[in-house]
């Protein structure tokens, strides 16, 4: 039982990954009807806004101390953070929650890098076919890629998480089950809530705001809504450009728990369409409840229980159900009638 | 029977040129090569070889329109196949061939027959899926097939048992052979050009074929085609088998010419690869693939060998305070960075010219028109390979 619930609780956090980025799969598929193939390095653009971030405020002034020596003879260097100099403790404070508050940074950068890519390249592919749209998007992704490799160099870059954070959280004693029967890391539920709280924002911001409500109507019947005098073509825009920042914030906070390198939008690029199509391409909830479910599914086919009957379903459950799934229900979990049949 | 050779052998006049030409261009490589520093044995066998893998996707591709981004795992089969024959029975190439063809096709039939239920972009994500499993599986569980990471590699301990029914065990790690020759670097690439001539040859034949007539039928539309009574996927089946048997045929190629098979053959980036060859030289042209092939291969071995000096060597021309910002911004896109160059290049053709590299060649003819159908030139490919 326990080991079960442990598990459970080990599938959330990547679960949650999954169902950001599908979930903005589908938002850019169900408004401007594109096949994103760069959605995964917008994941791999938001995790370096972090790495980006961090390197701003860490940026240091060196200054020699004539008078110490340090144990190898050298004069003494002595390093100070800018930010530590110009705001004193306040800096520090700066530096120790950097991961988090990269999403400051990230949600504009990522917004801008979105609308750019959706009015510069995708926006003259509404009328071509899915597969010159997977193309066009797949040759972006590798300039993406190739681009933060020239910058940032080819090795991950590790993020340290807050130390508060550091810790795993007793989730069995809030159960009532006794000190350390089951417990989870802090920043892997902080991941979890984030992307929760993420995904509500995201609903919430559909159903009750007139621009969801727009662009509700737009998904469902675009021409109509555009005869209606909405321009409508601009509104899709940026929802593209927030598919983008949920994208990017899902790679931001995932940082501390990979470090992030150049390749790892392509990574999740694989895993997080074979969850839009497990989800049903085109429907939100799908998406978001195919995210979570292919993240626990993932985490039970590695328990040892499992691997010891099926040897190697850890490394291809995920493929495994899509294709299941493909085969028996091809609209996927919650997918509509008539979305990507002709 | 005679006469099932002759419709077999007999081609249009058209063909026939195309085929002579071609042959010229590959059997000739290593004069035209040479002035572009790739003249040598390693690199016109892959040449060759992605060739091979190219026209070989472009049959399902080109001519049925589904876009499959798992052919890499075809690659991979064929590769394993060939190792394997290596060290079980002989250093023989032929039977190496033979059962990395048969096997690969094997799987197509396995992976066609469910992929095919589906078609546009559930199609794509199944082959993918599949394409990853293959690669995840042979990483892990199936590592006493594929030796996992370190891979699969001939040993002094192979039983090796058709050589040494004939032979006693020579000294060192013996290298392939056809009927008892070991091959040397250049004949190892035209015996890679010869299989690719062949391969272009049933290629063209297919495309000609009543055959080849129905796949394009498919990609034009499918439903017409299943209202007017065919069975779409049987053909489908057959042109995604095909296409999987090249992609084996080629794998086993690489084994032969270095014998060694490892997993990231099979992993999807390297099915994107094809994807791009394809594209960039001209989807559903016979040629286009290839130049693709041959241009990207050209890219990734000579382009990412440029480094600083070469670059500076070669802007010689262009005053000097200005040298070092050209170079400076230059080495971004050559060495490391070749596949920045890669990734506009592509982005650019799928966005201006979606017919490659083959409908900028007409485009240019239809220029210079004199006033006739542009074809797909013959005389003009070796310099678009450039």
């Amino acid at each position: 039982m326990n080991a079960i619930l442990a598990q459970l609780l080990n599938g959330l956090d990547k679960g949650g990954a999954y169902a950001l980025i599908a979930l903005g799969l589908t938002l850019v598929f169900g408004t401007l009807g594109v096949v994103n193939f760069a959605h995964g390095a917008l994941f791999m653009l938001g995790a370096f806004c972090a790495v980006a971030f961090r390197q701003l405020i860490t940026l240091e002034t060196v200054t020699l101390d004539p008078e110490k020596l340090s144990p190898w003879g050298a004069p003494l260097e002595i390093r100070t953070p800018l930010a530590q100099s110009w705001f004193g403790d306040f800096g520090g404070v700066l530096i120790e929650y950097s991961v988090p508050l990269s999403i400051l940074l990230a949600i504009p950068v990522m917004a801008i890098i979105g609308i750019a890519m959706e009015r510069g390249i995708i926006k003259h592919f509404y009328k071509r076919s899915h597969a010159e749209q997977i193309l066009v998007t797949f040759g972006l992704a590798i300039v993406l890629q190739e681009l933060v490799k020239a910058i940032f160099g080819a090795n991950p870059i590790s993020q340290p998480m807050p130390s508060v954070l550091r810790g795993a959280a007793d989730v069995g004693m809030w159960l009532g089950m006794g000190p350390n029967v089951l417990t989870y890391p802090w920043w892997r539920l902080t991941y979890f809530l984030f992307a929760t709280a993420i995904i509500g924002g995201v609903f919430a911001f559909l159903r009750f705001t007139t621009f969801g409500l727009v662009v509700r109507a737009g998904m469902a019947d675009r021409e109509t809504v555009g005869l209606l005098g909405i321009n409508i073509a601009r509104r899709f825009t940026i929802m593209f450009g927030l598919a983008a920042v949920v994208a990017g914030l899902a790679g931001v906070m995932y940082t501390p728990l990979v470090p992030p390198n150049y390749h790892l939008g392509m990574d999740f690029l694989v895993l997080s369409f074979v969850v839009v199509v497990v989800g049903g391409m085109g429907s939100l909830p799908g998406a978001v409840a195919a995210g979570f479910l292919l993240g626990i599914l993932q985490s039970f086919a590695s328990m040892t229980e499992i691997k010891s009957i099926l040897p190697g379903i850890d490394q291809i459950i995920v493929y495994l159900t899509a294709v299941i799934v493909l085969l028996v229900r091809p609209r996927g979990l919650f997918g509509r009638r008539g979305v990507m049949e002709s | 029977m005679n006469a099932t050779a002759k419709t077999l052998f007999s081609m249009s006049r058209r063909d026939l040129i195309t085929l002579v030409i071609f042959a010229l261009v590959v059997l000739a490589m290593p004069i035209w090569l040479s002035p572009l520093g790739a003249a040598y044995p390693g690199l016109m066998q892959k040449f060759a070889i992605y060739a091979i893998f190219a026209l070989g996707f472009n049959i399902l591709f080109g001519l049925t329109g589904y876009l499959s981004f798992g052919h890499a795992a075809f690659l991979g089969v064929g590769s394993y196949t060939a190792v394997w024959s290596f060290k079980l029975l002989s250093m023989d190439v032929i039977p190496a061939i033979i059962f990395a063809v048969i096997l690969s096709g094997i799987f197509a039939v396995a992976i066609g027959y469910l992929s095919l239920r589906r078609t546009g972009i559930y199609f794509s994500i199944l082959t993918l899926a599949f394409a990853q499993m293959s690669y995840n599986l042979a990483y892990s569980v199936l590592t006493p097939i594929t030796n996992g990471e370190t891979s699969l590699q001939l040993s002094l301990r192979d039983p090796r048992v058709l050589d040494l029914a004939f032979g006693p065990r020579e000294p060192g790690l013996p290298s392939a052979s056809l009927f008892g020759h070991t091959f040397s670097g250049l004949e190892a690439f035209y015996f890679c050009a010869v299989v690719l001539l062949l391969a272009f040859f049933i290629a063209q034949k297919i495309f000609s074929s009543p055959f080849g007539m129905m796949l394009r039928a498919i990609k034009s539309n499918q439903t017409r085609m299943n209202y007017a009574g065919f069975n779409t996927r049987s053909y489908a089946m057959t042109a995604f088998v095909i296409s999987g048997m090249y992609a084996g045929l080629a794998g086993a190629l690489l084994a032969i010419t270095d014998p060694l098979a490892g997993a990231e053959r099979m992993q999807w980036t390297a099915s994107g690869e094809v994807v791009l060859m394809t594209i960039l030289g001209g989807v559903g042209t016979l040629i286009g693939p290839v130049i693709g092939a041959w241009l990207i291969k050209y890219f990734e071995n000579i382009f990412s060998a440029f480094n600083d000096t070469a670059l500076t060597h070669f802007f010689g021309f262009v005053p000097d305070g200005l040298r070092e910002v050209v170079v400076a911004i230059s080495s971004k896109f050559v060495g490391e960075g070749w596949q920045l160059t890669l990734g506009l290049l592509f982005v650019l053709v799928v966005m201006f010219l979606p017919g490659g590299i083959m409908e900028g060649v007409r485009r240019i003819r239809g220029l210079f028109g004199s006033g006739r159908t542009p074809q797909t030139g013959a005389v003009s490919r070796p310099q678009a390979a450039e």
